[in-house]
């Protein structure tokens, strides 16, 4: 443990070094998340799309290709002055979808997957990015890690046989294999708390939006490959 | 909601082998998981997929426990002649769903 507090704080990945998880992965799953017609995201997205119509969405935003490209690659933004996540702002209208429930990440992986290769532009506020920046770096939970003792400093080293990558979120929702289905970046996020022995902080909490706001601009300019497939 | 996504070329020549990919909506429960407390989750598997060519049997496949939720199965037939390819998957619980493909052999 003593070890471990004496080391420096971590230093950012330079951009030209930044990989997406994609780059970790095994010939085999980055061919599921290349397969568009039989990939295991393609059952989602067709749930979204059918969803699309069904509450309404269709209604005001007309046609998704068109009305949401690049929208996920701009969020968390700022929603009536309040920094908002992709999942928030897509059930304002249905507020009875709960977070992790199948129609939430159907909806949200089929308004994600119109901005497929565009870049990200991270456009949450200062003050967001730089709470989430400080969260990022903070010790915390039973194991005394920081996110970026794990992300920033050992990435491309394994962690328990699988190999630790940057942590760019740069396809959530994910179909991740080891959840046998797909999940939003909040509940990666709470996975990683829950792998640091940290606080496990409720969906929607302001410290786990920051966060995302903060990884999203820390992931600016790196190409949206959502709904991505990840081991 | 069940569903399933079947891949078959539109169209192939007389004699070349075709691939035939299938999809299926599934969560595949073993039945050997436990909640929190301890109860048992009841196995909810697909136990099969059968698949016809012009209603002649080509593939058949027996699904376990084990296998991964929304499972791909992919397989390889000659296409002889135009028609359709009909597959059903049948499982615990009720589960049954059929989907058609046609295919054109020039």
């Amino acid at each position: 443990m003593w070890l471990a507090l004496g080391s420096a704080v971590a230093a950012e990945i330079p951009l030209p070094e930044r990989k997406s998880g994609y780059e970790f992965m095994s010939r085999e799953t980055k061919a599921m998340q290349d397969d568009e017609v039989t990939g295991p995201a393609v059952l989602t997205l067709l749930d979204g799309e059918a969803l699309w119509g069904k509450l309404g969405c269709q209604g005001c935003h007309k046609d998704a290709a068109a009305s949401m490209k690049g929208v996920a690659a701009r969020y968390p933004a700022m929603v009536g002055g309040k920094l908002t996540t992709l999942e928030q702002q897509v059930r304002h209208r249905n507020p009875e979808l709960r977070y992790e429930s199948r129609e939430l990440l159907a909806l949200t992986a089929f308004v994600a997957k119109q901005s497929r290769g565009m870049p990200i532009e991270a456009s949450g506020s200062k003050p967001n990015v730089e709470a989430g920046r400080a969260f990022f770096h903070q010790r915390q939970g039973q194991l005394n890690l920081a996110c970026a003792s794990c992300h920033d400093d050992n990435w491309g080293k394994k962690l328990g046989g699988t190999p630790i990558p940057q942590a760019h979120p740069t396809g959530y929702p994910i179909y991740r294999l080891e959840w046998q289905g797909v999940g939003s970046f909040t509940r990666r996020l709470r996975n990683c708390l829950t792998g640091m022995r940290a606080e496990l902080l409720p969906h929607g909490a302001p410290e786990l939006v920051d966060l995302e706001a903060y990884l999203m601009w820390r992931a600016r300019g790196m190409k949206m490959e959502a709904p991505a497939v990840r081991p | 909601m069940a569903r399933v996504v079947v891949n078959v070329p539109a169209e192939a020549k007389k004699g070349e082998v075709i691939e035939i990919r299938t999809l299926a909506g599934h969560p595949m429960e073993t039945g050997f998981r436990r909640t929190q407390l301890g109860e048992l989750i009841p196995r909810d598997i697909i136990r099969s997929l059968v698949c016809t060519y012009n209603g002649v049997e080509i593939f058949r496949a027996e699904l376990h426990p084990a296998i991964a939720a929304n499972p791909l199965l992919t397989f390889t037939t000659v296409a002889t002649e135009s028609g359709t390819l009909e597959f059903r998957w049948t499982g615990d619980n009720g589960f049954s769903v059929t989907e058609k493909a046609s295919i054109k052999v020039v």
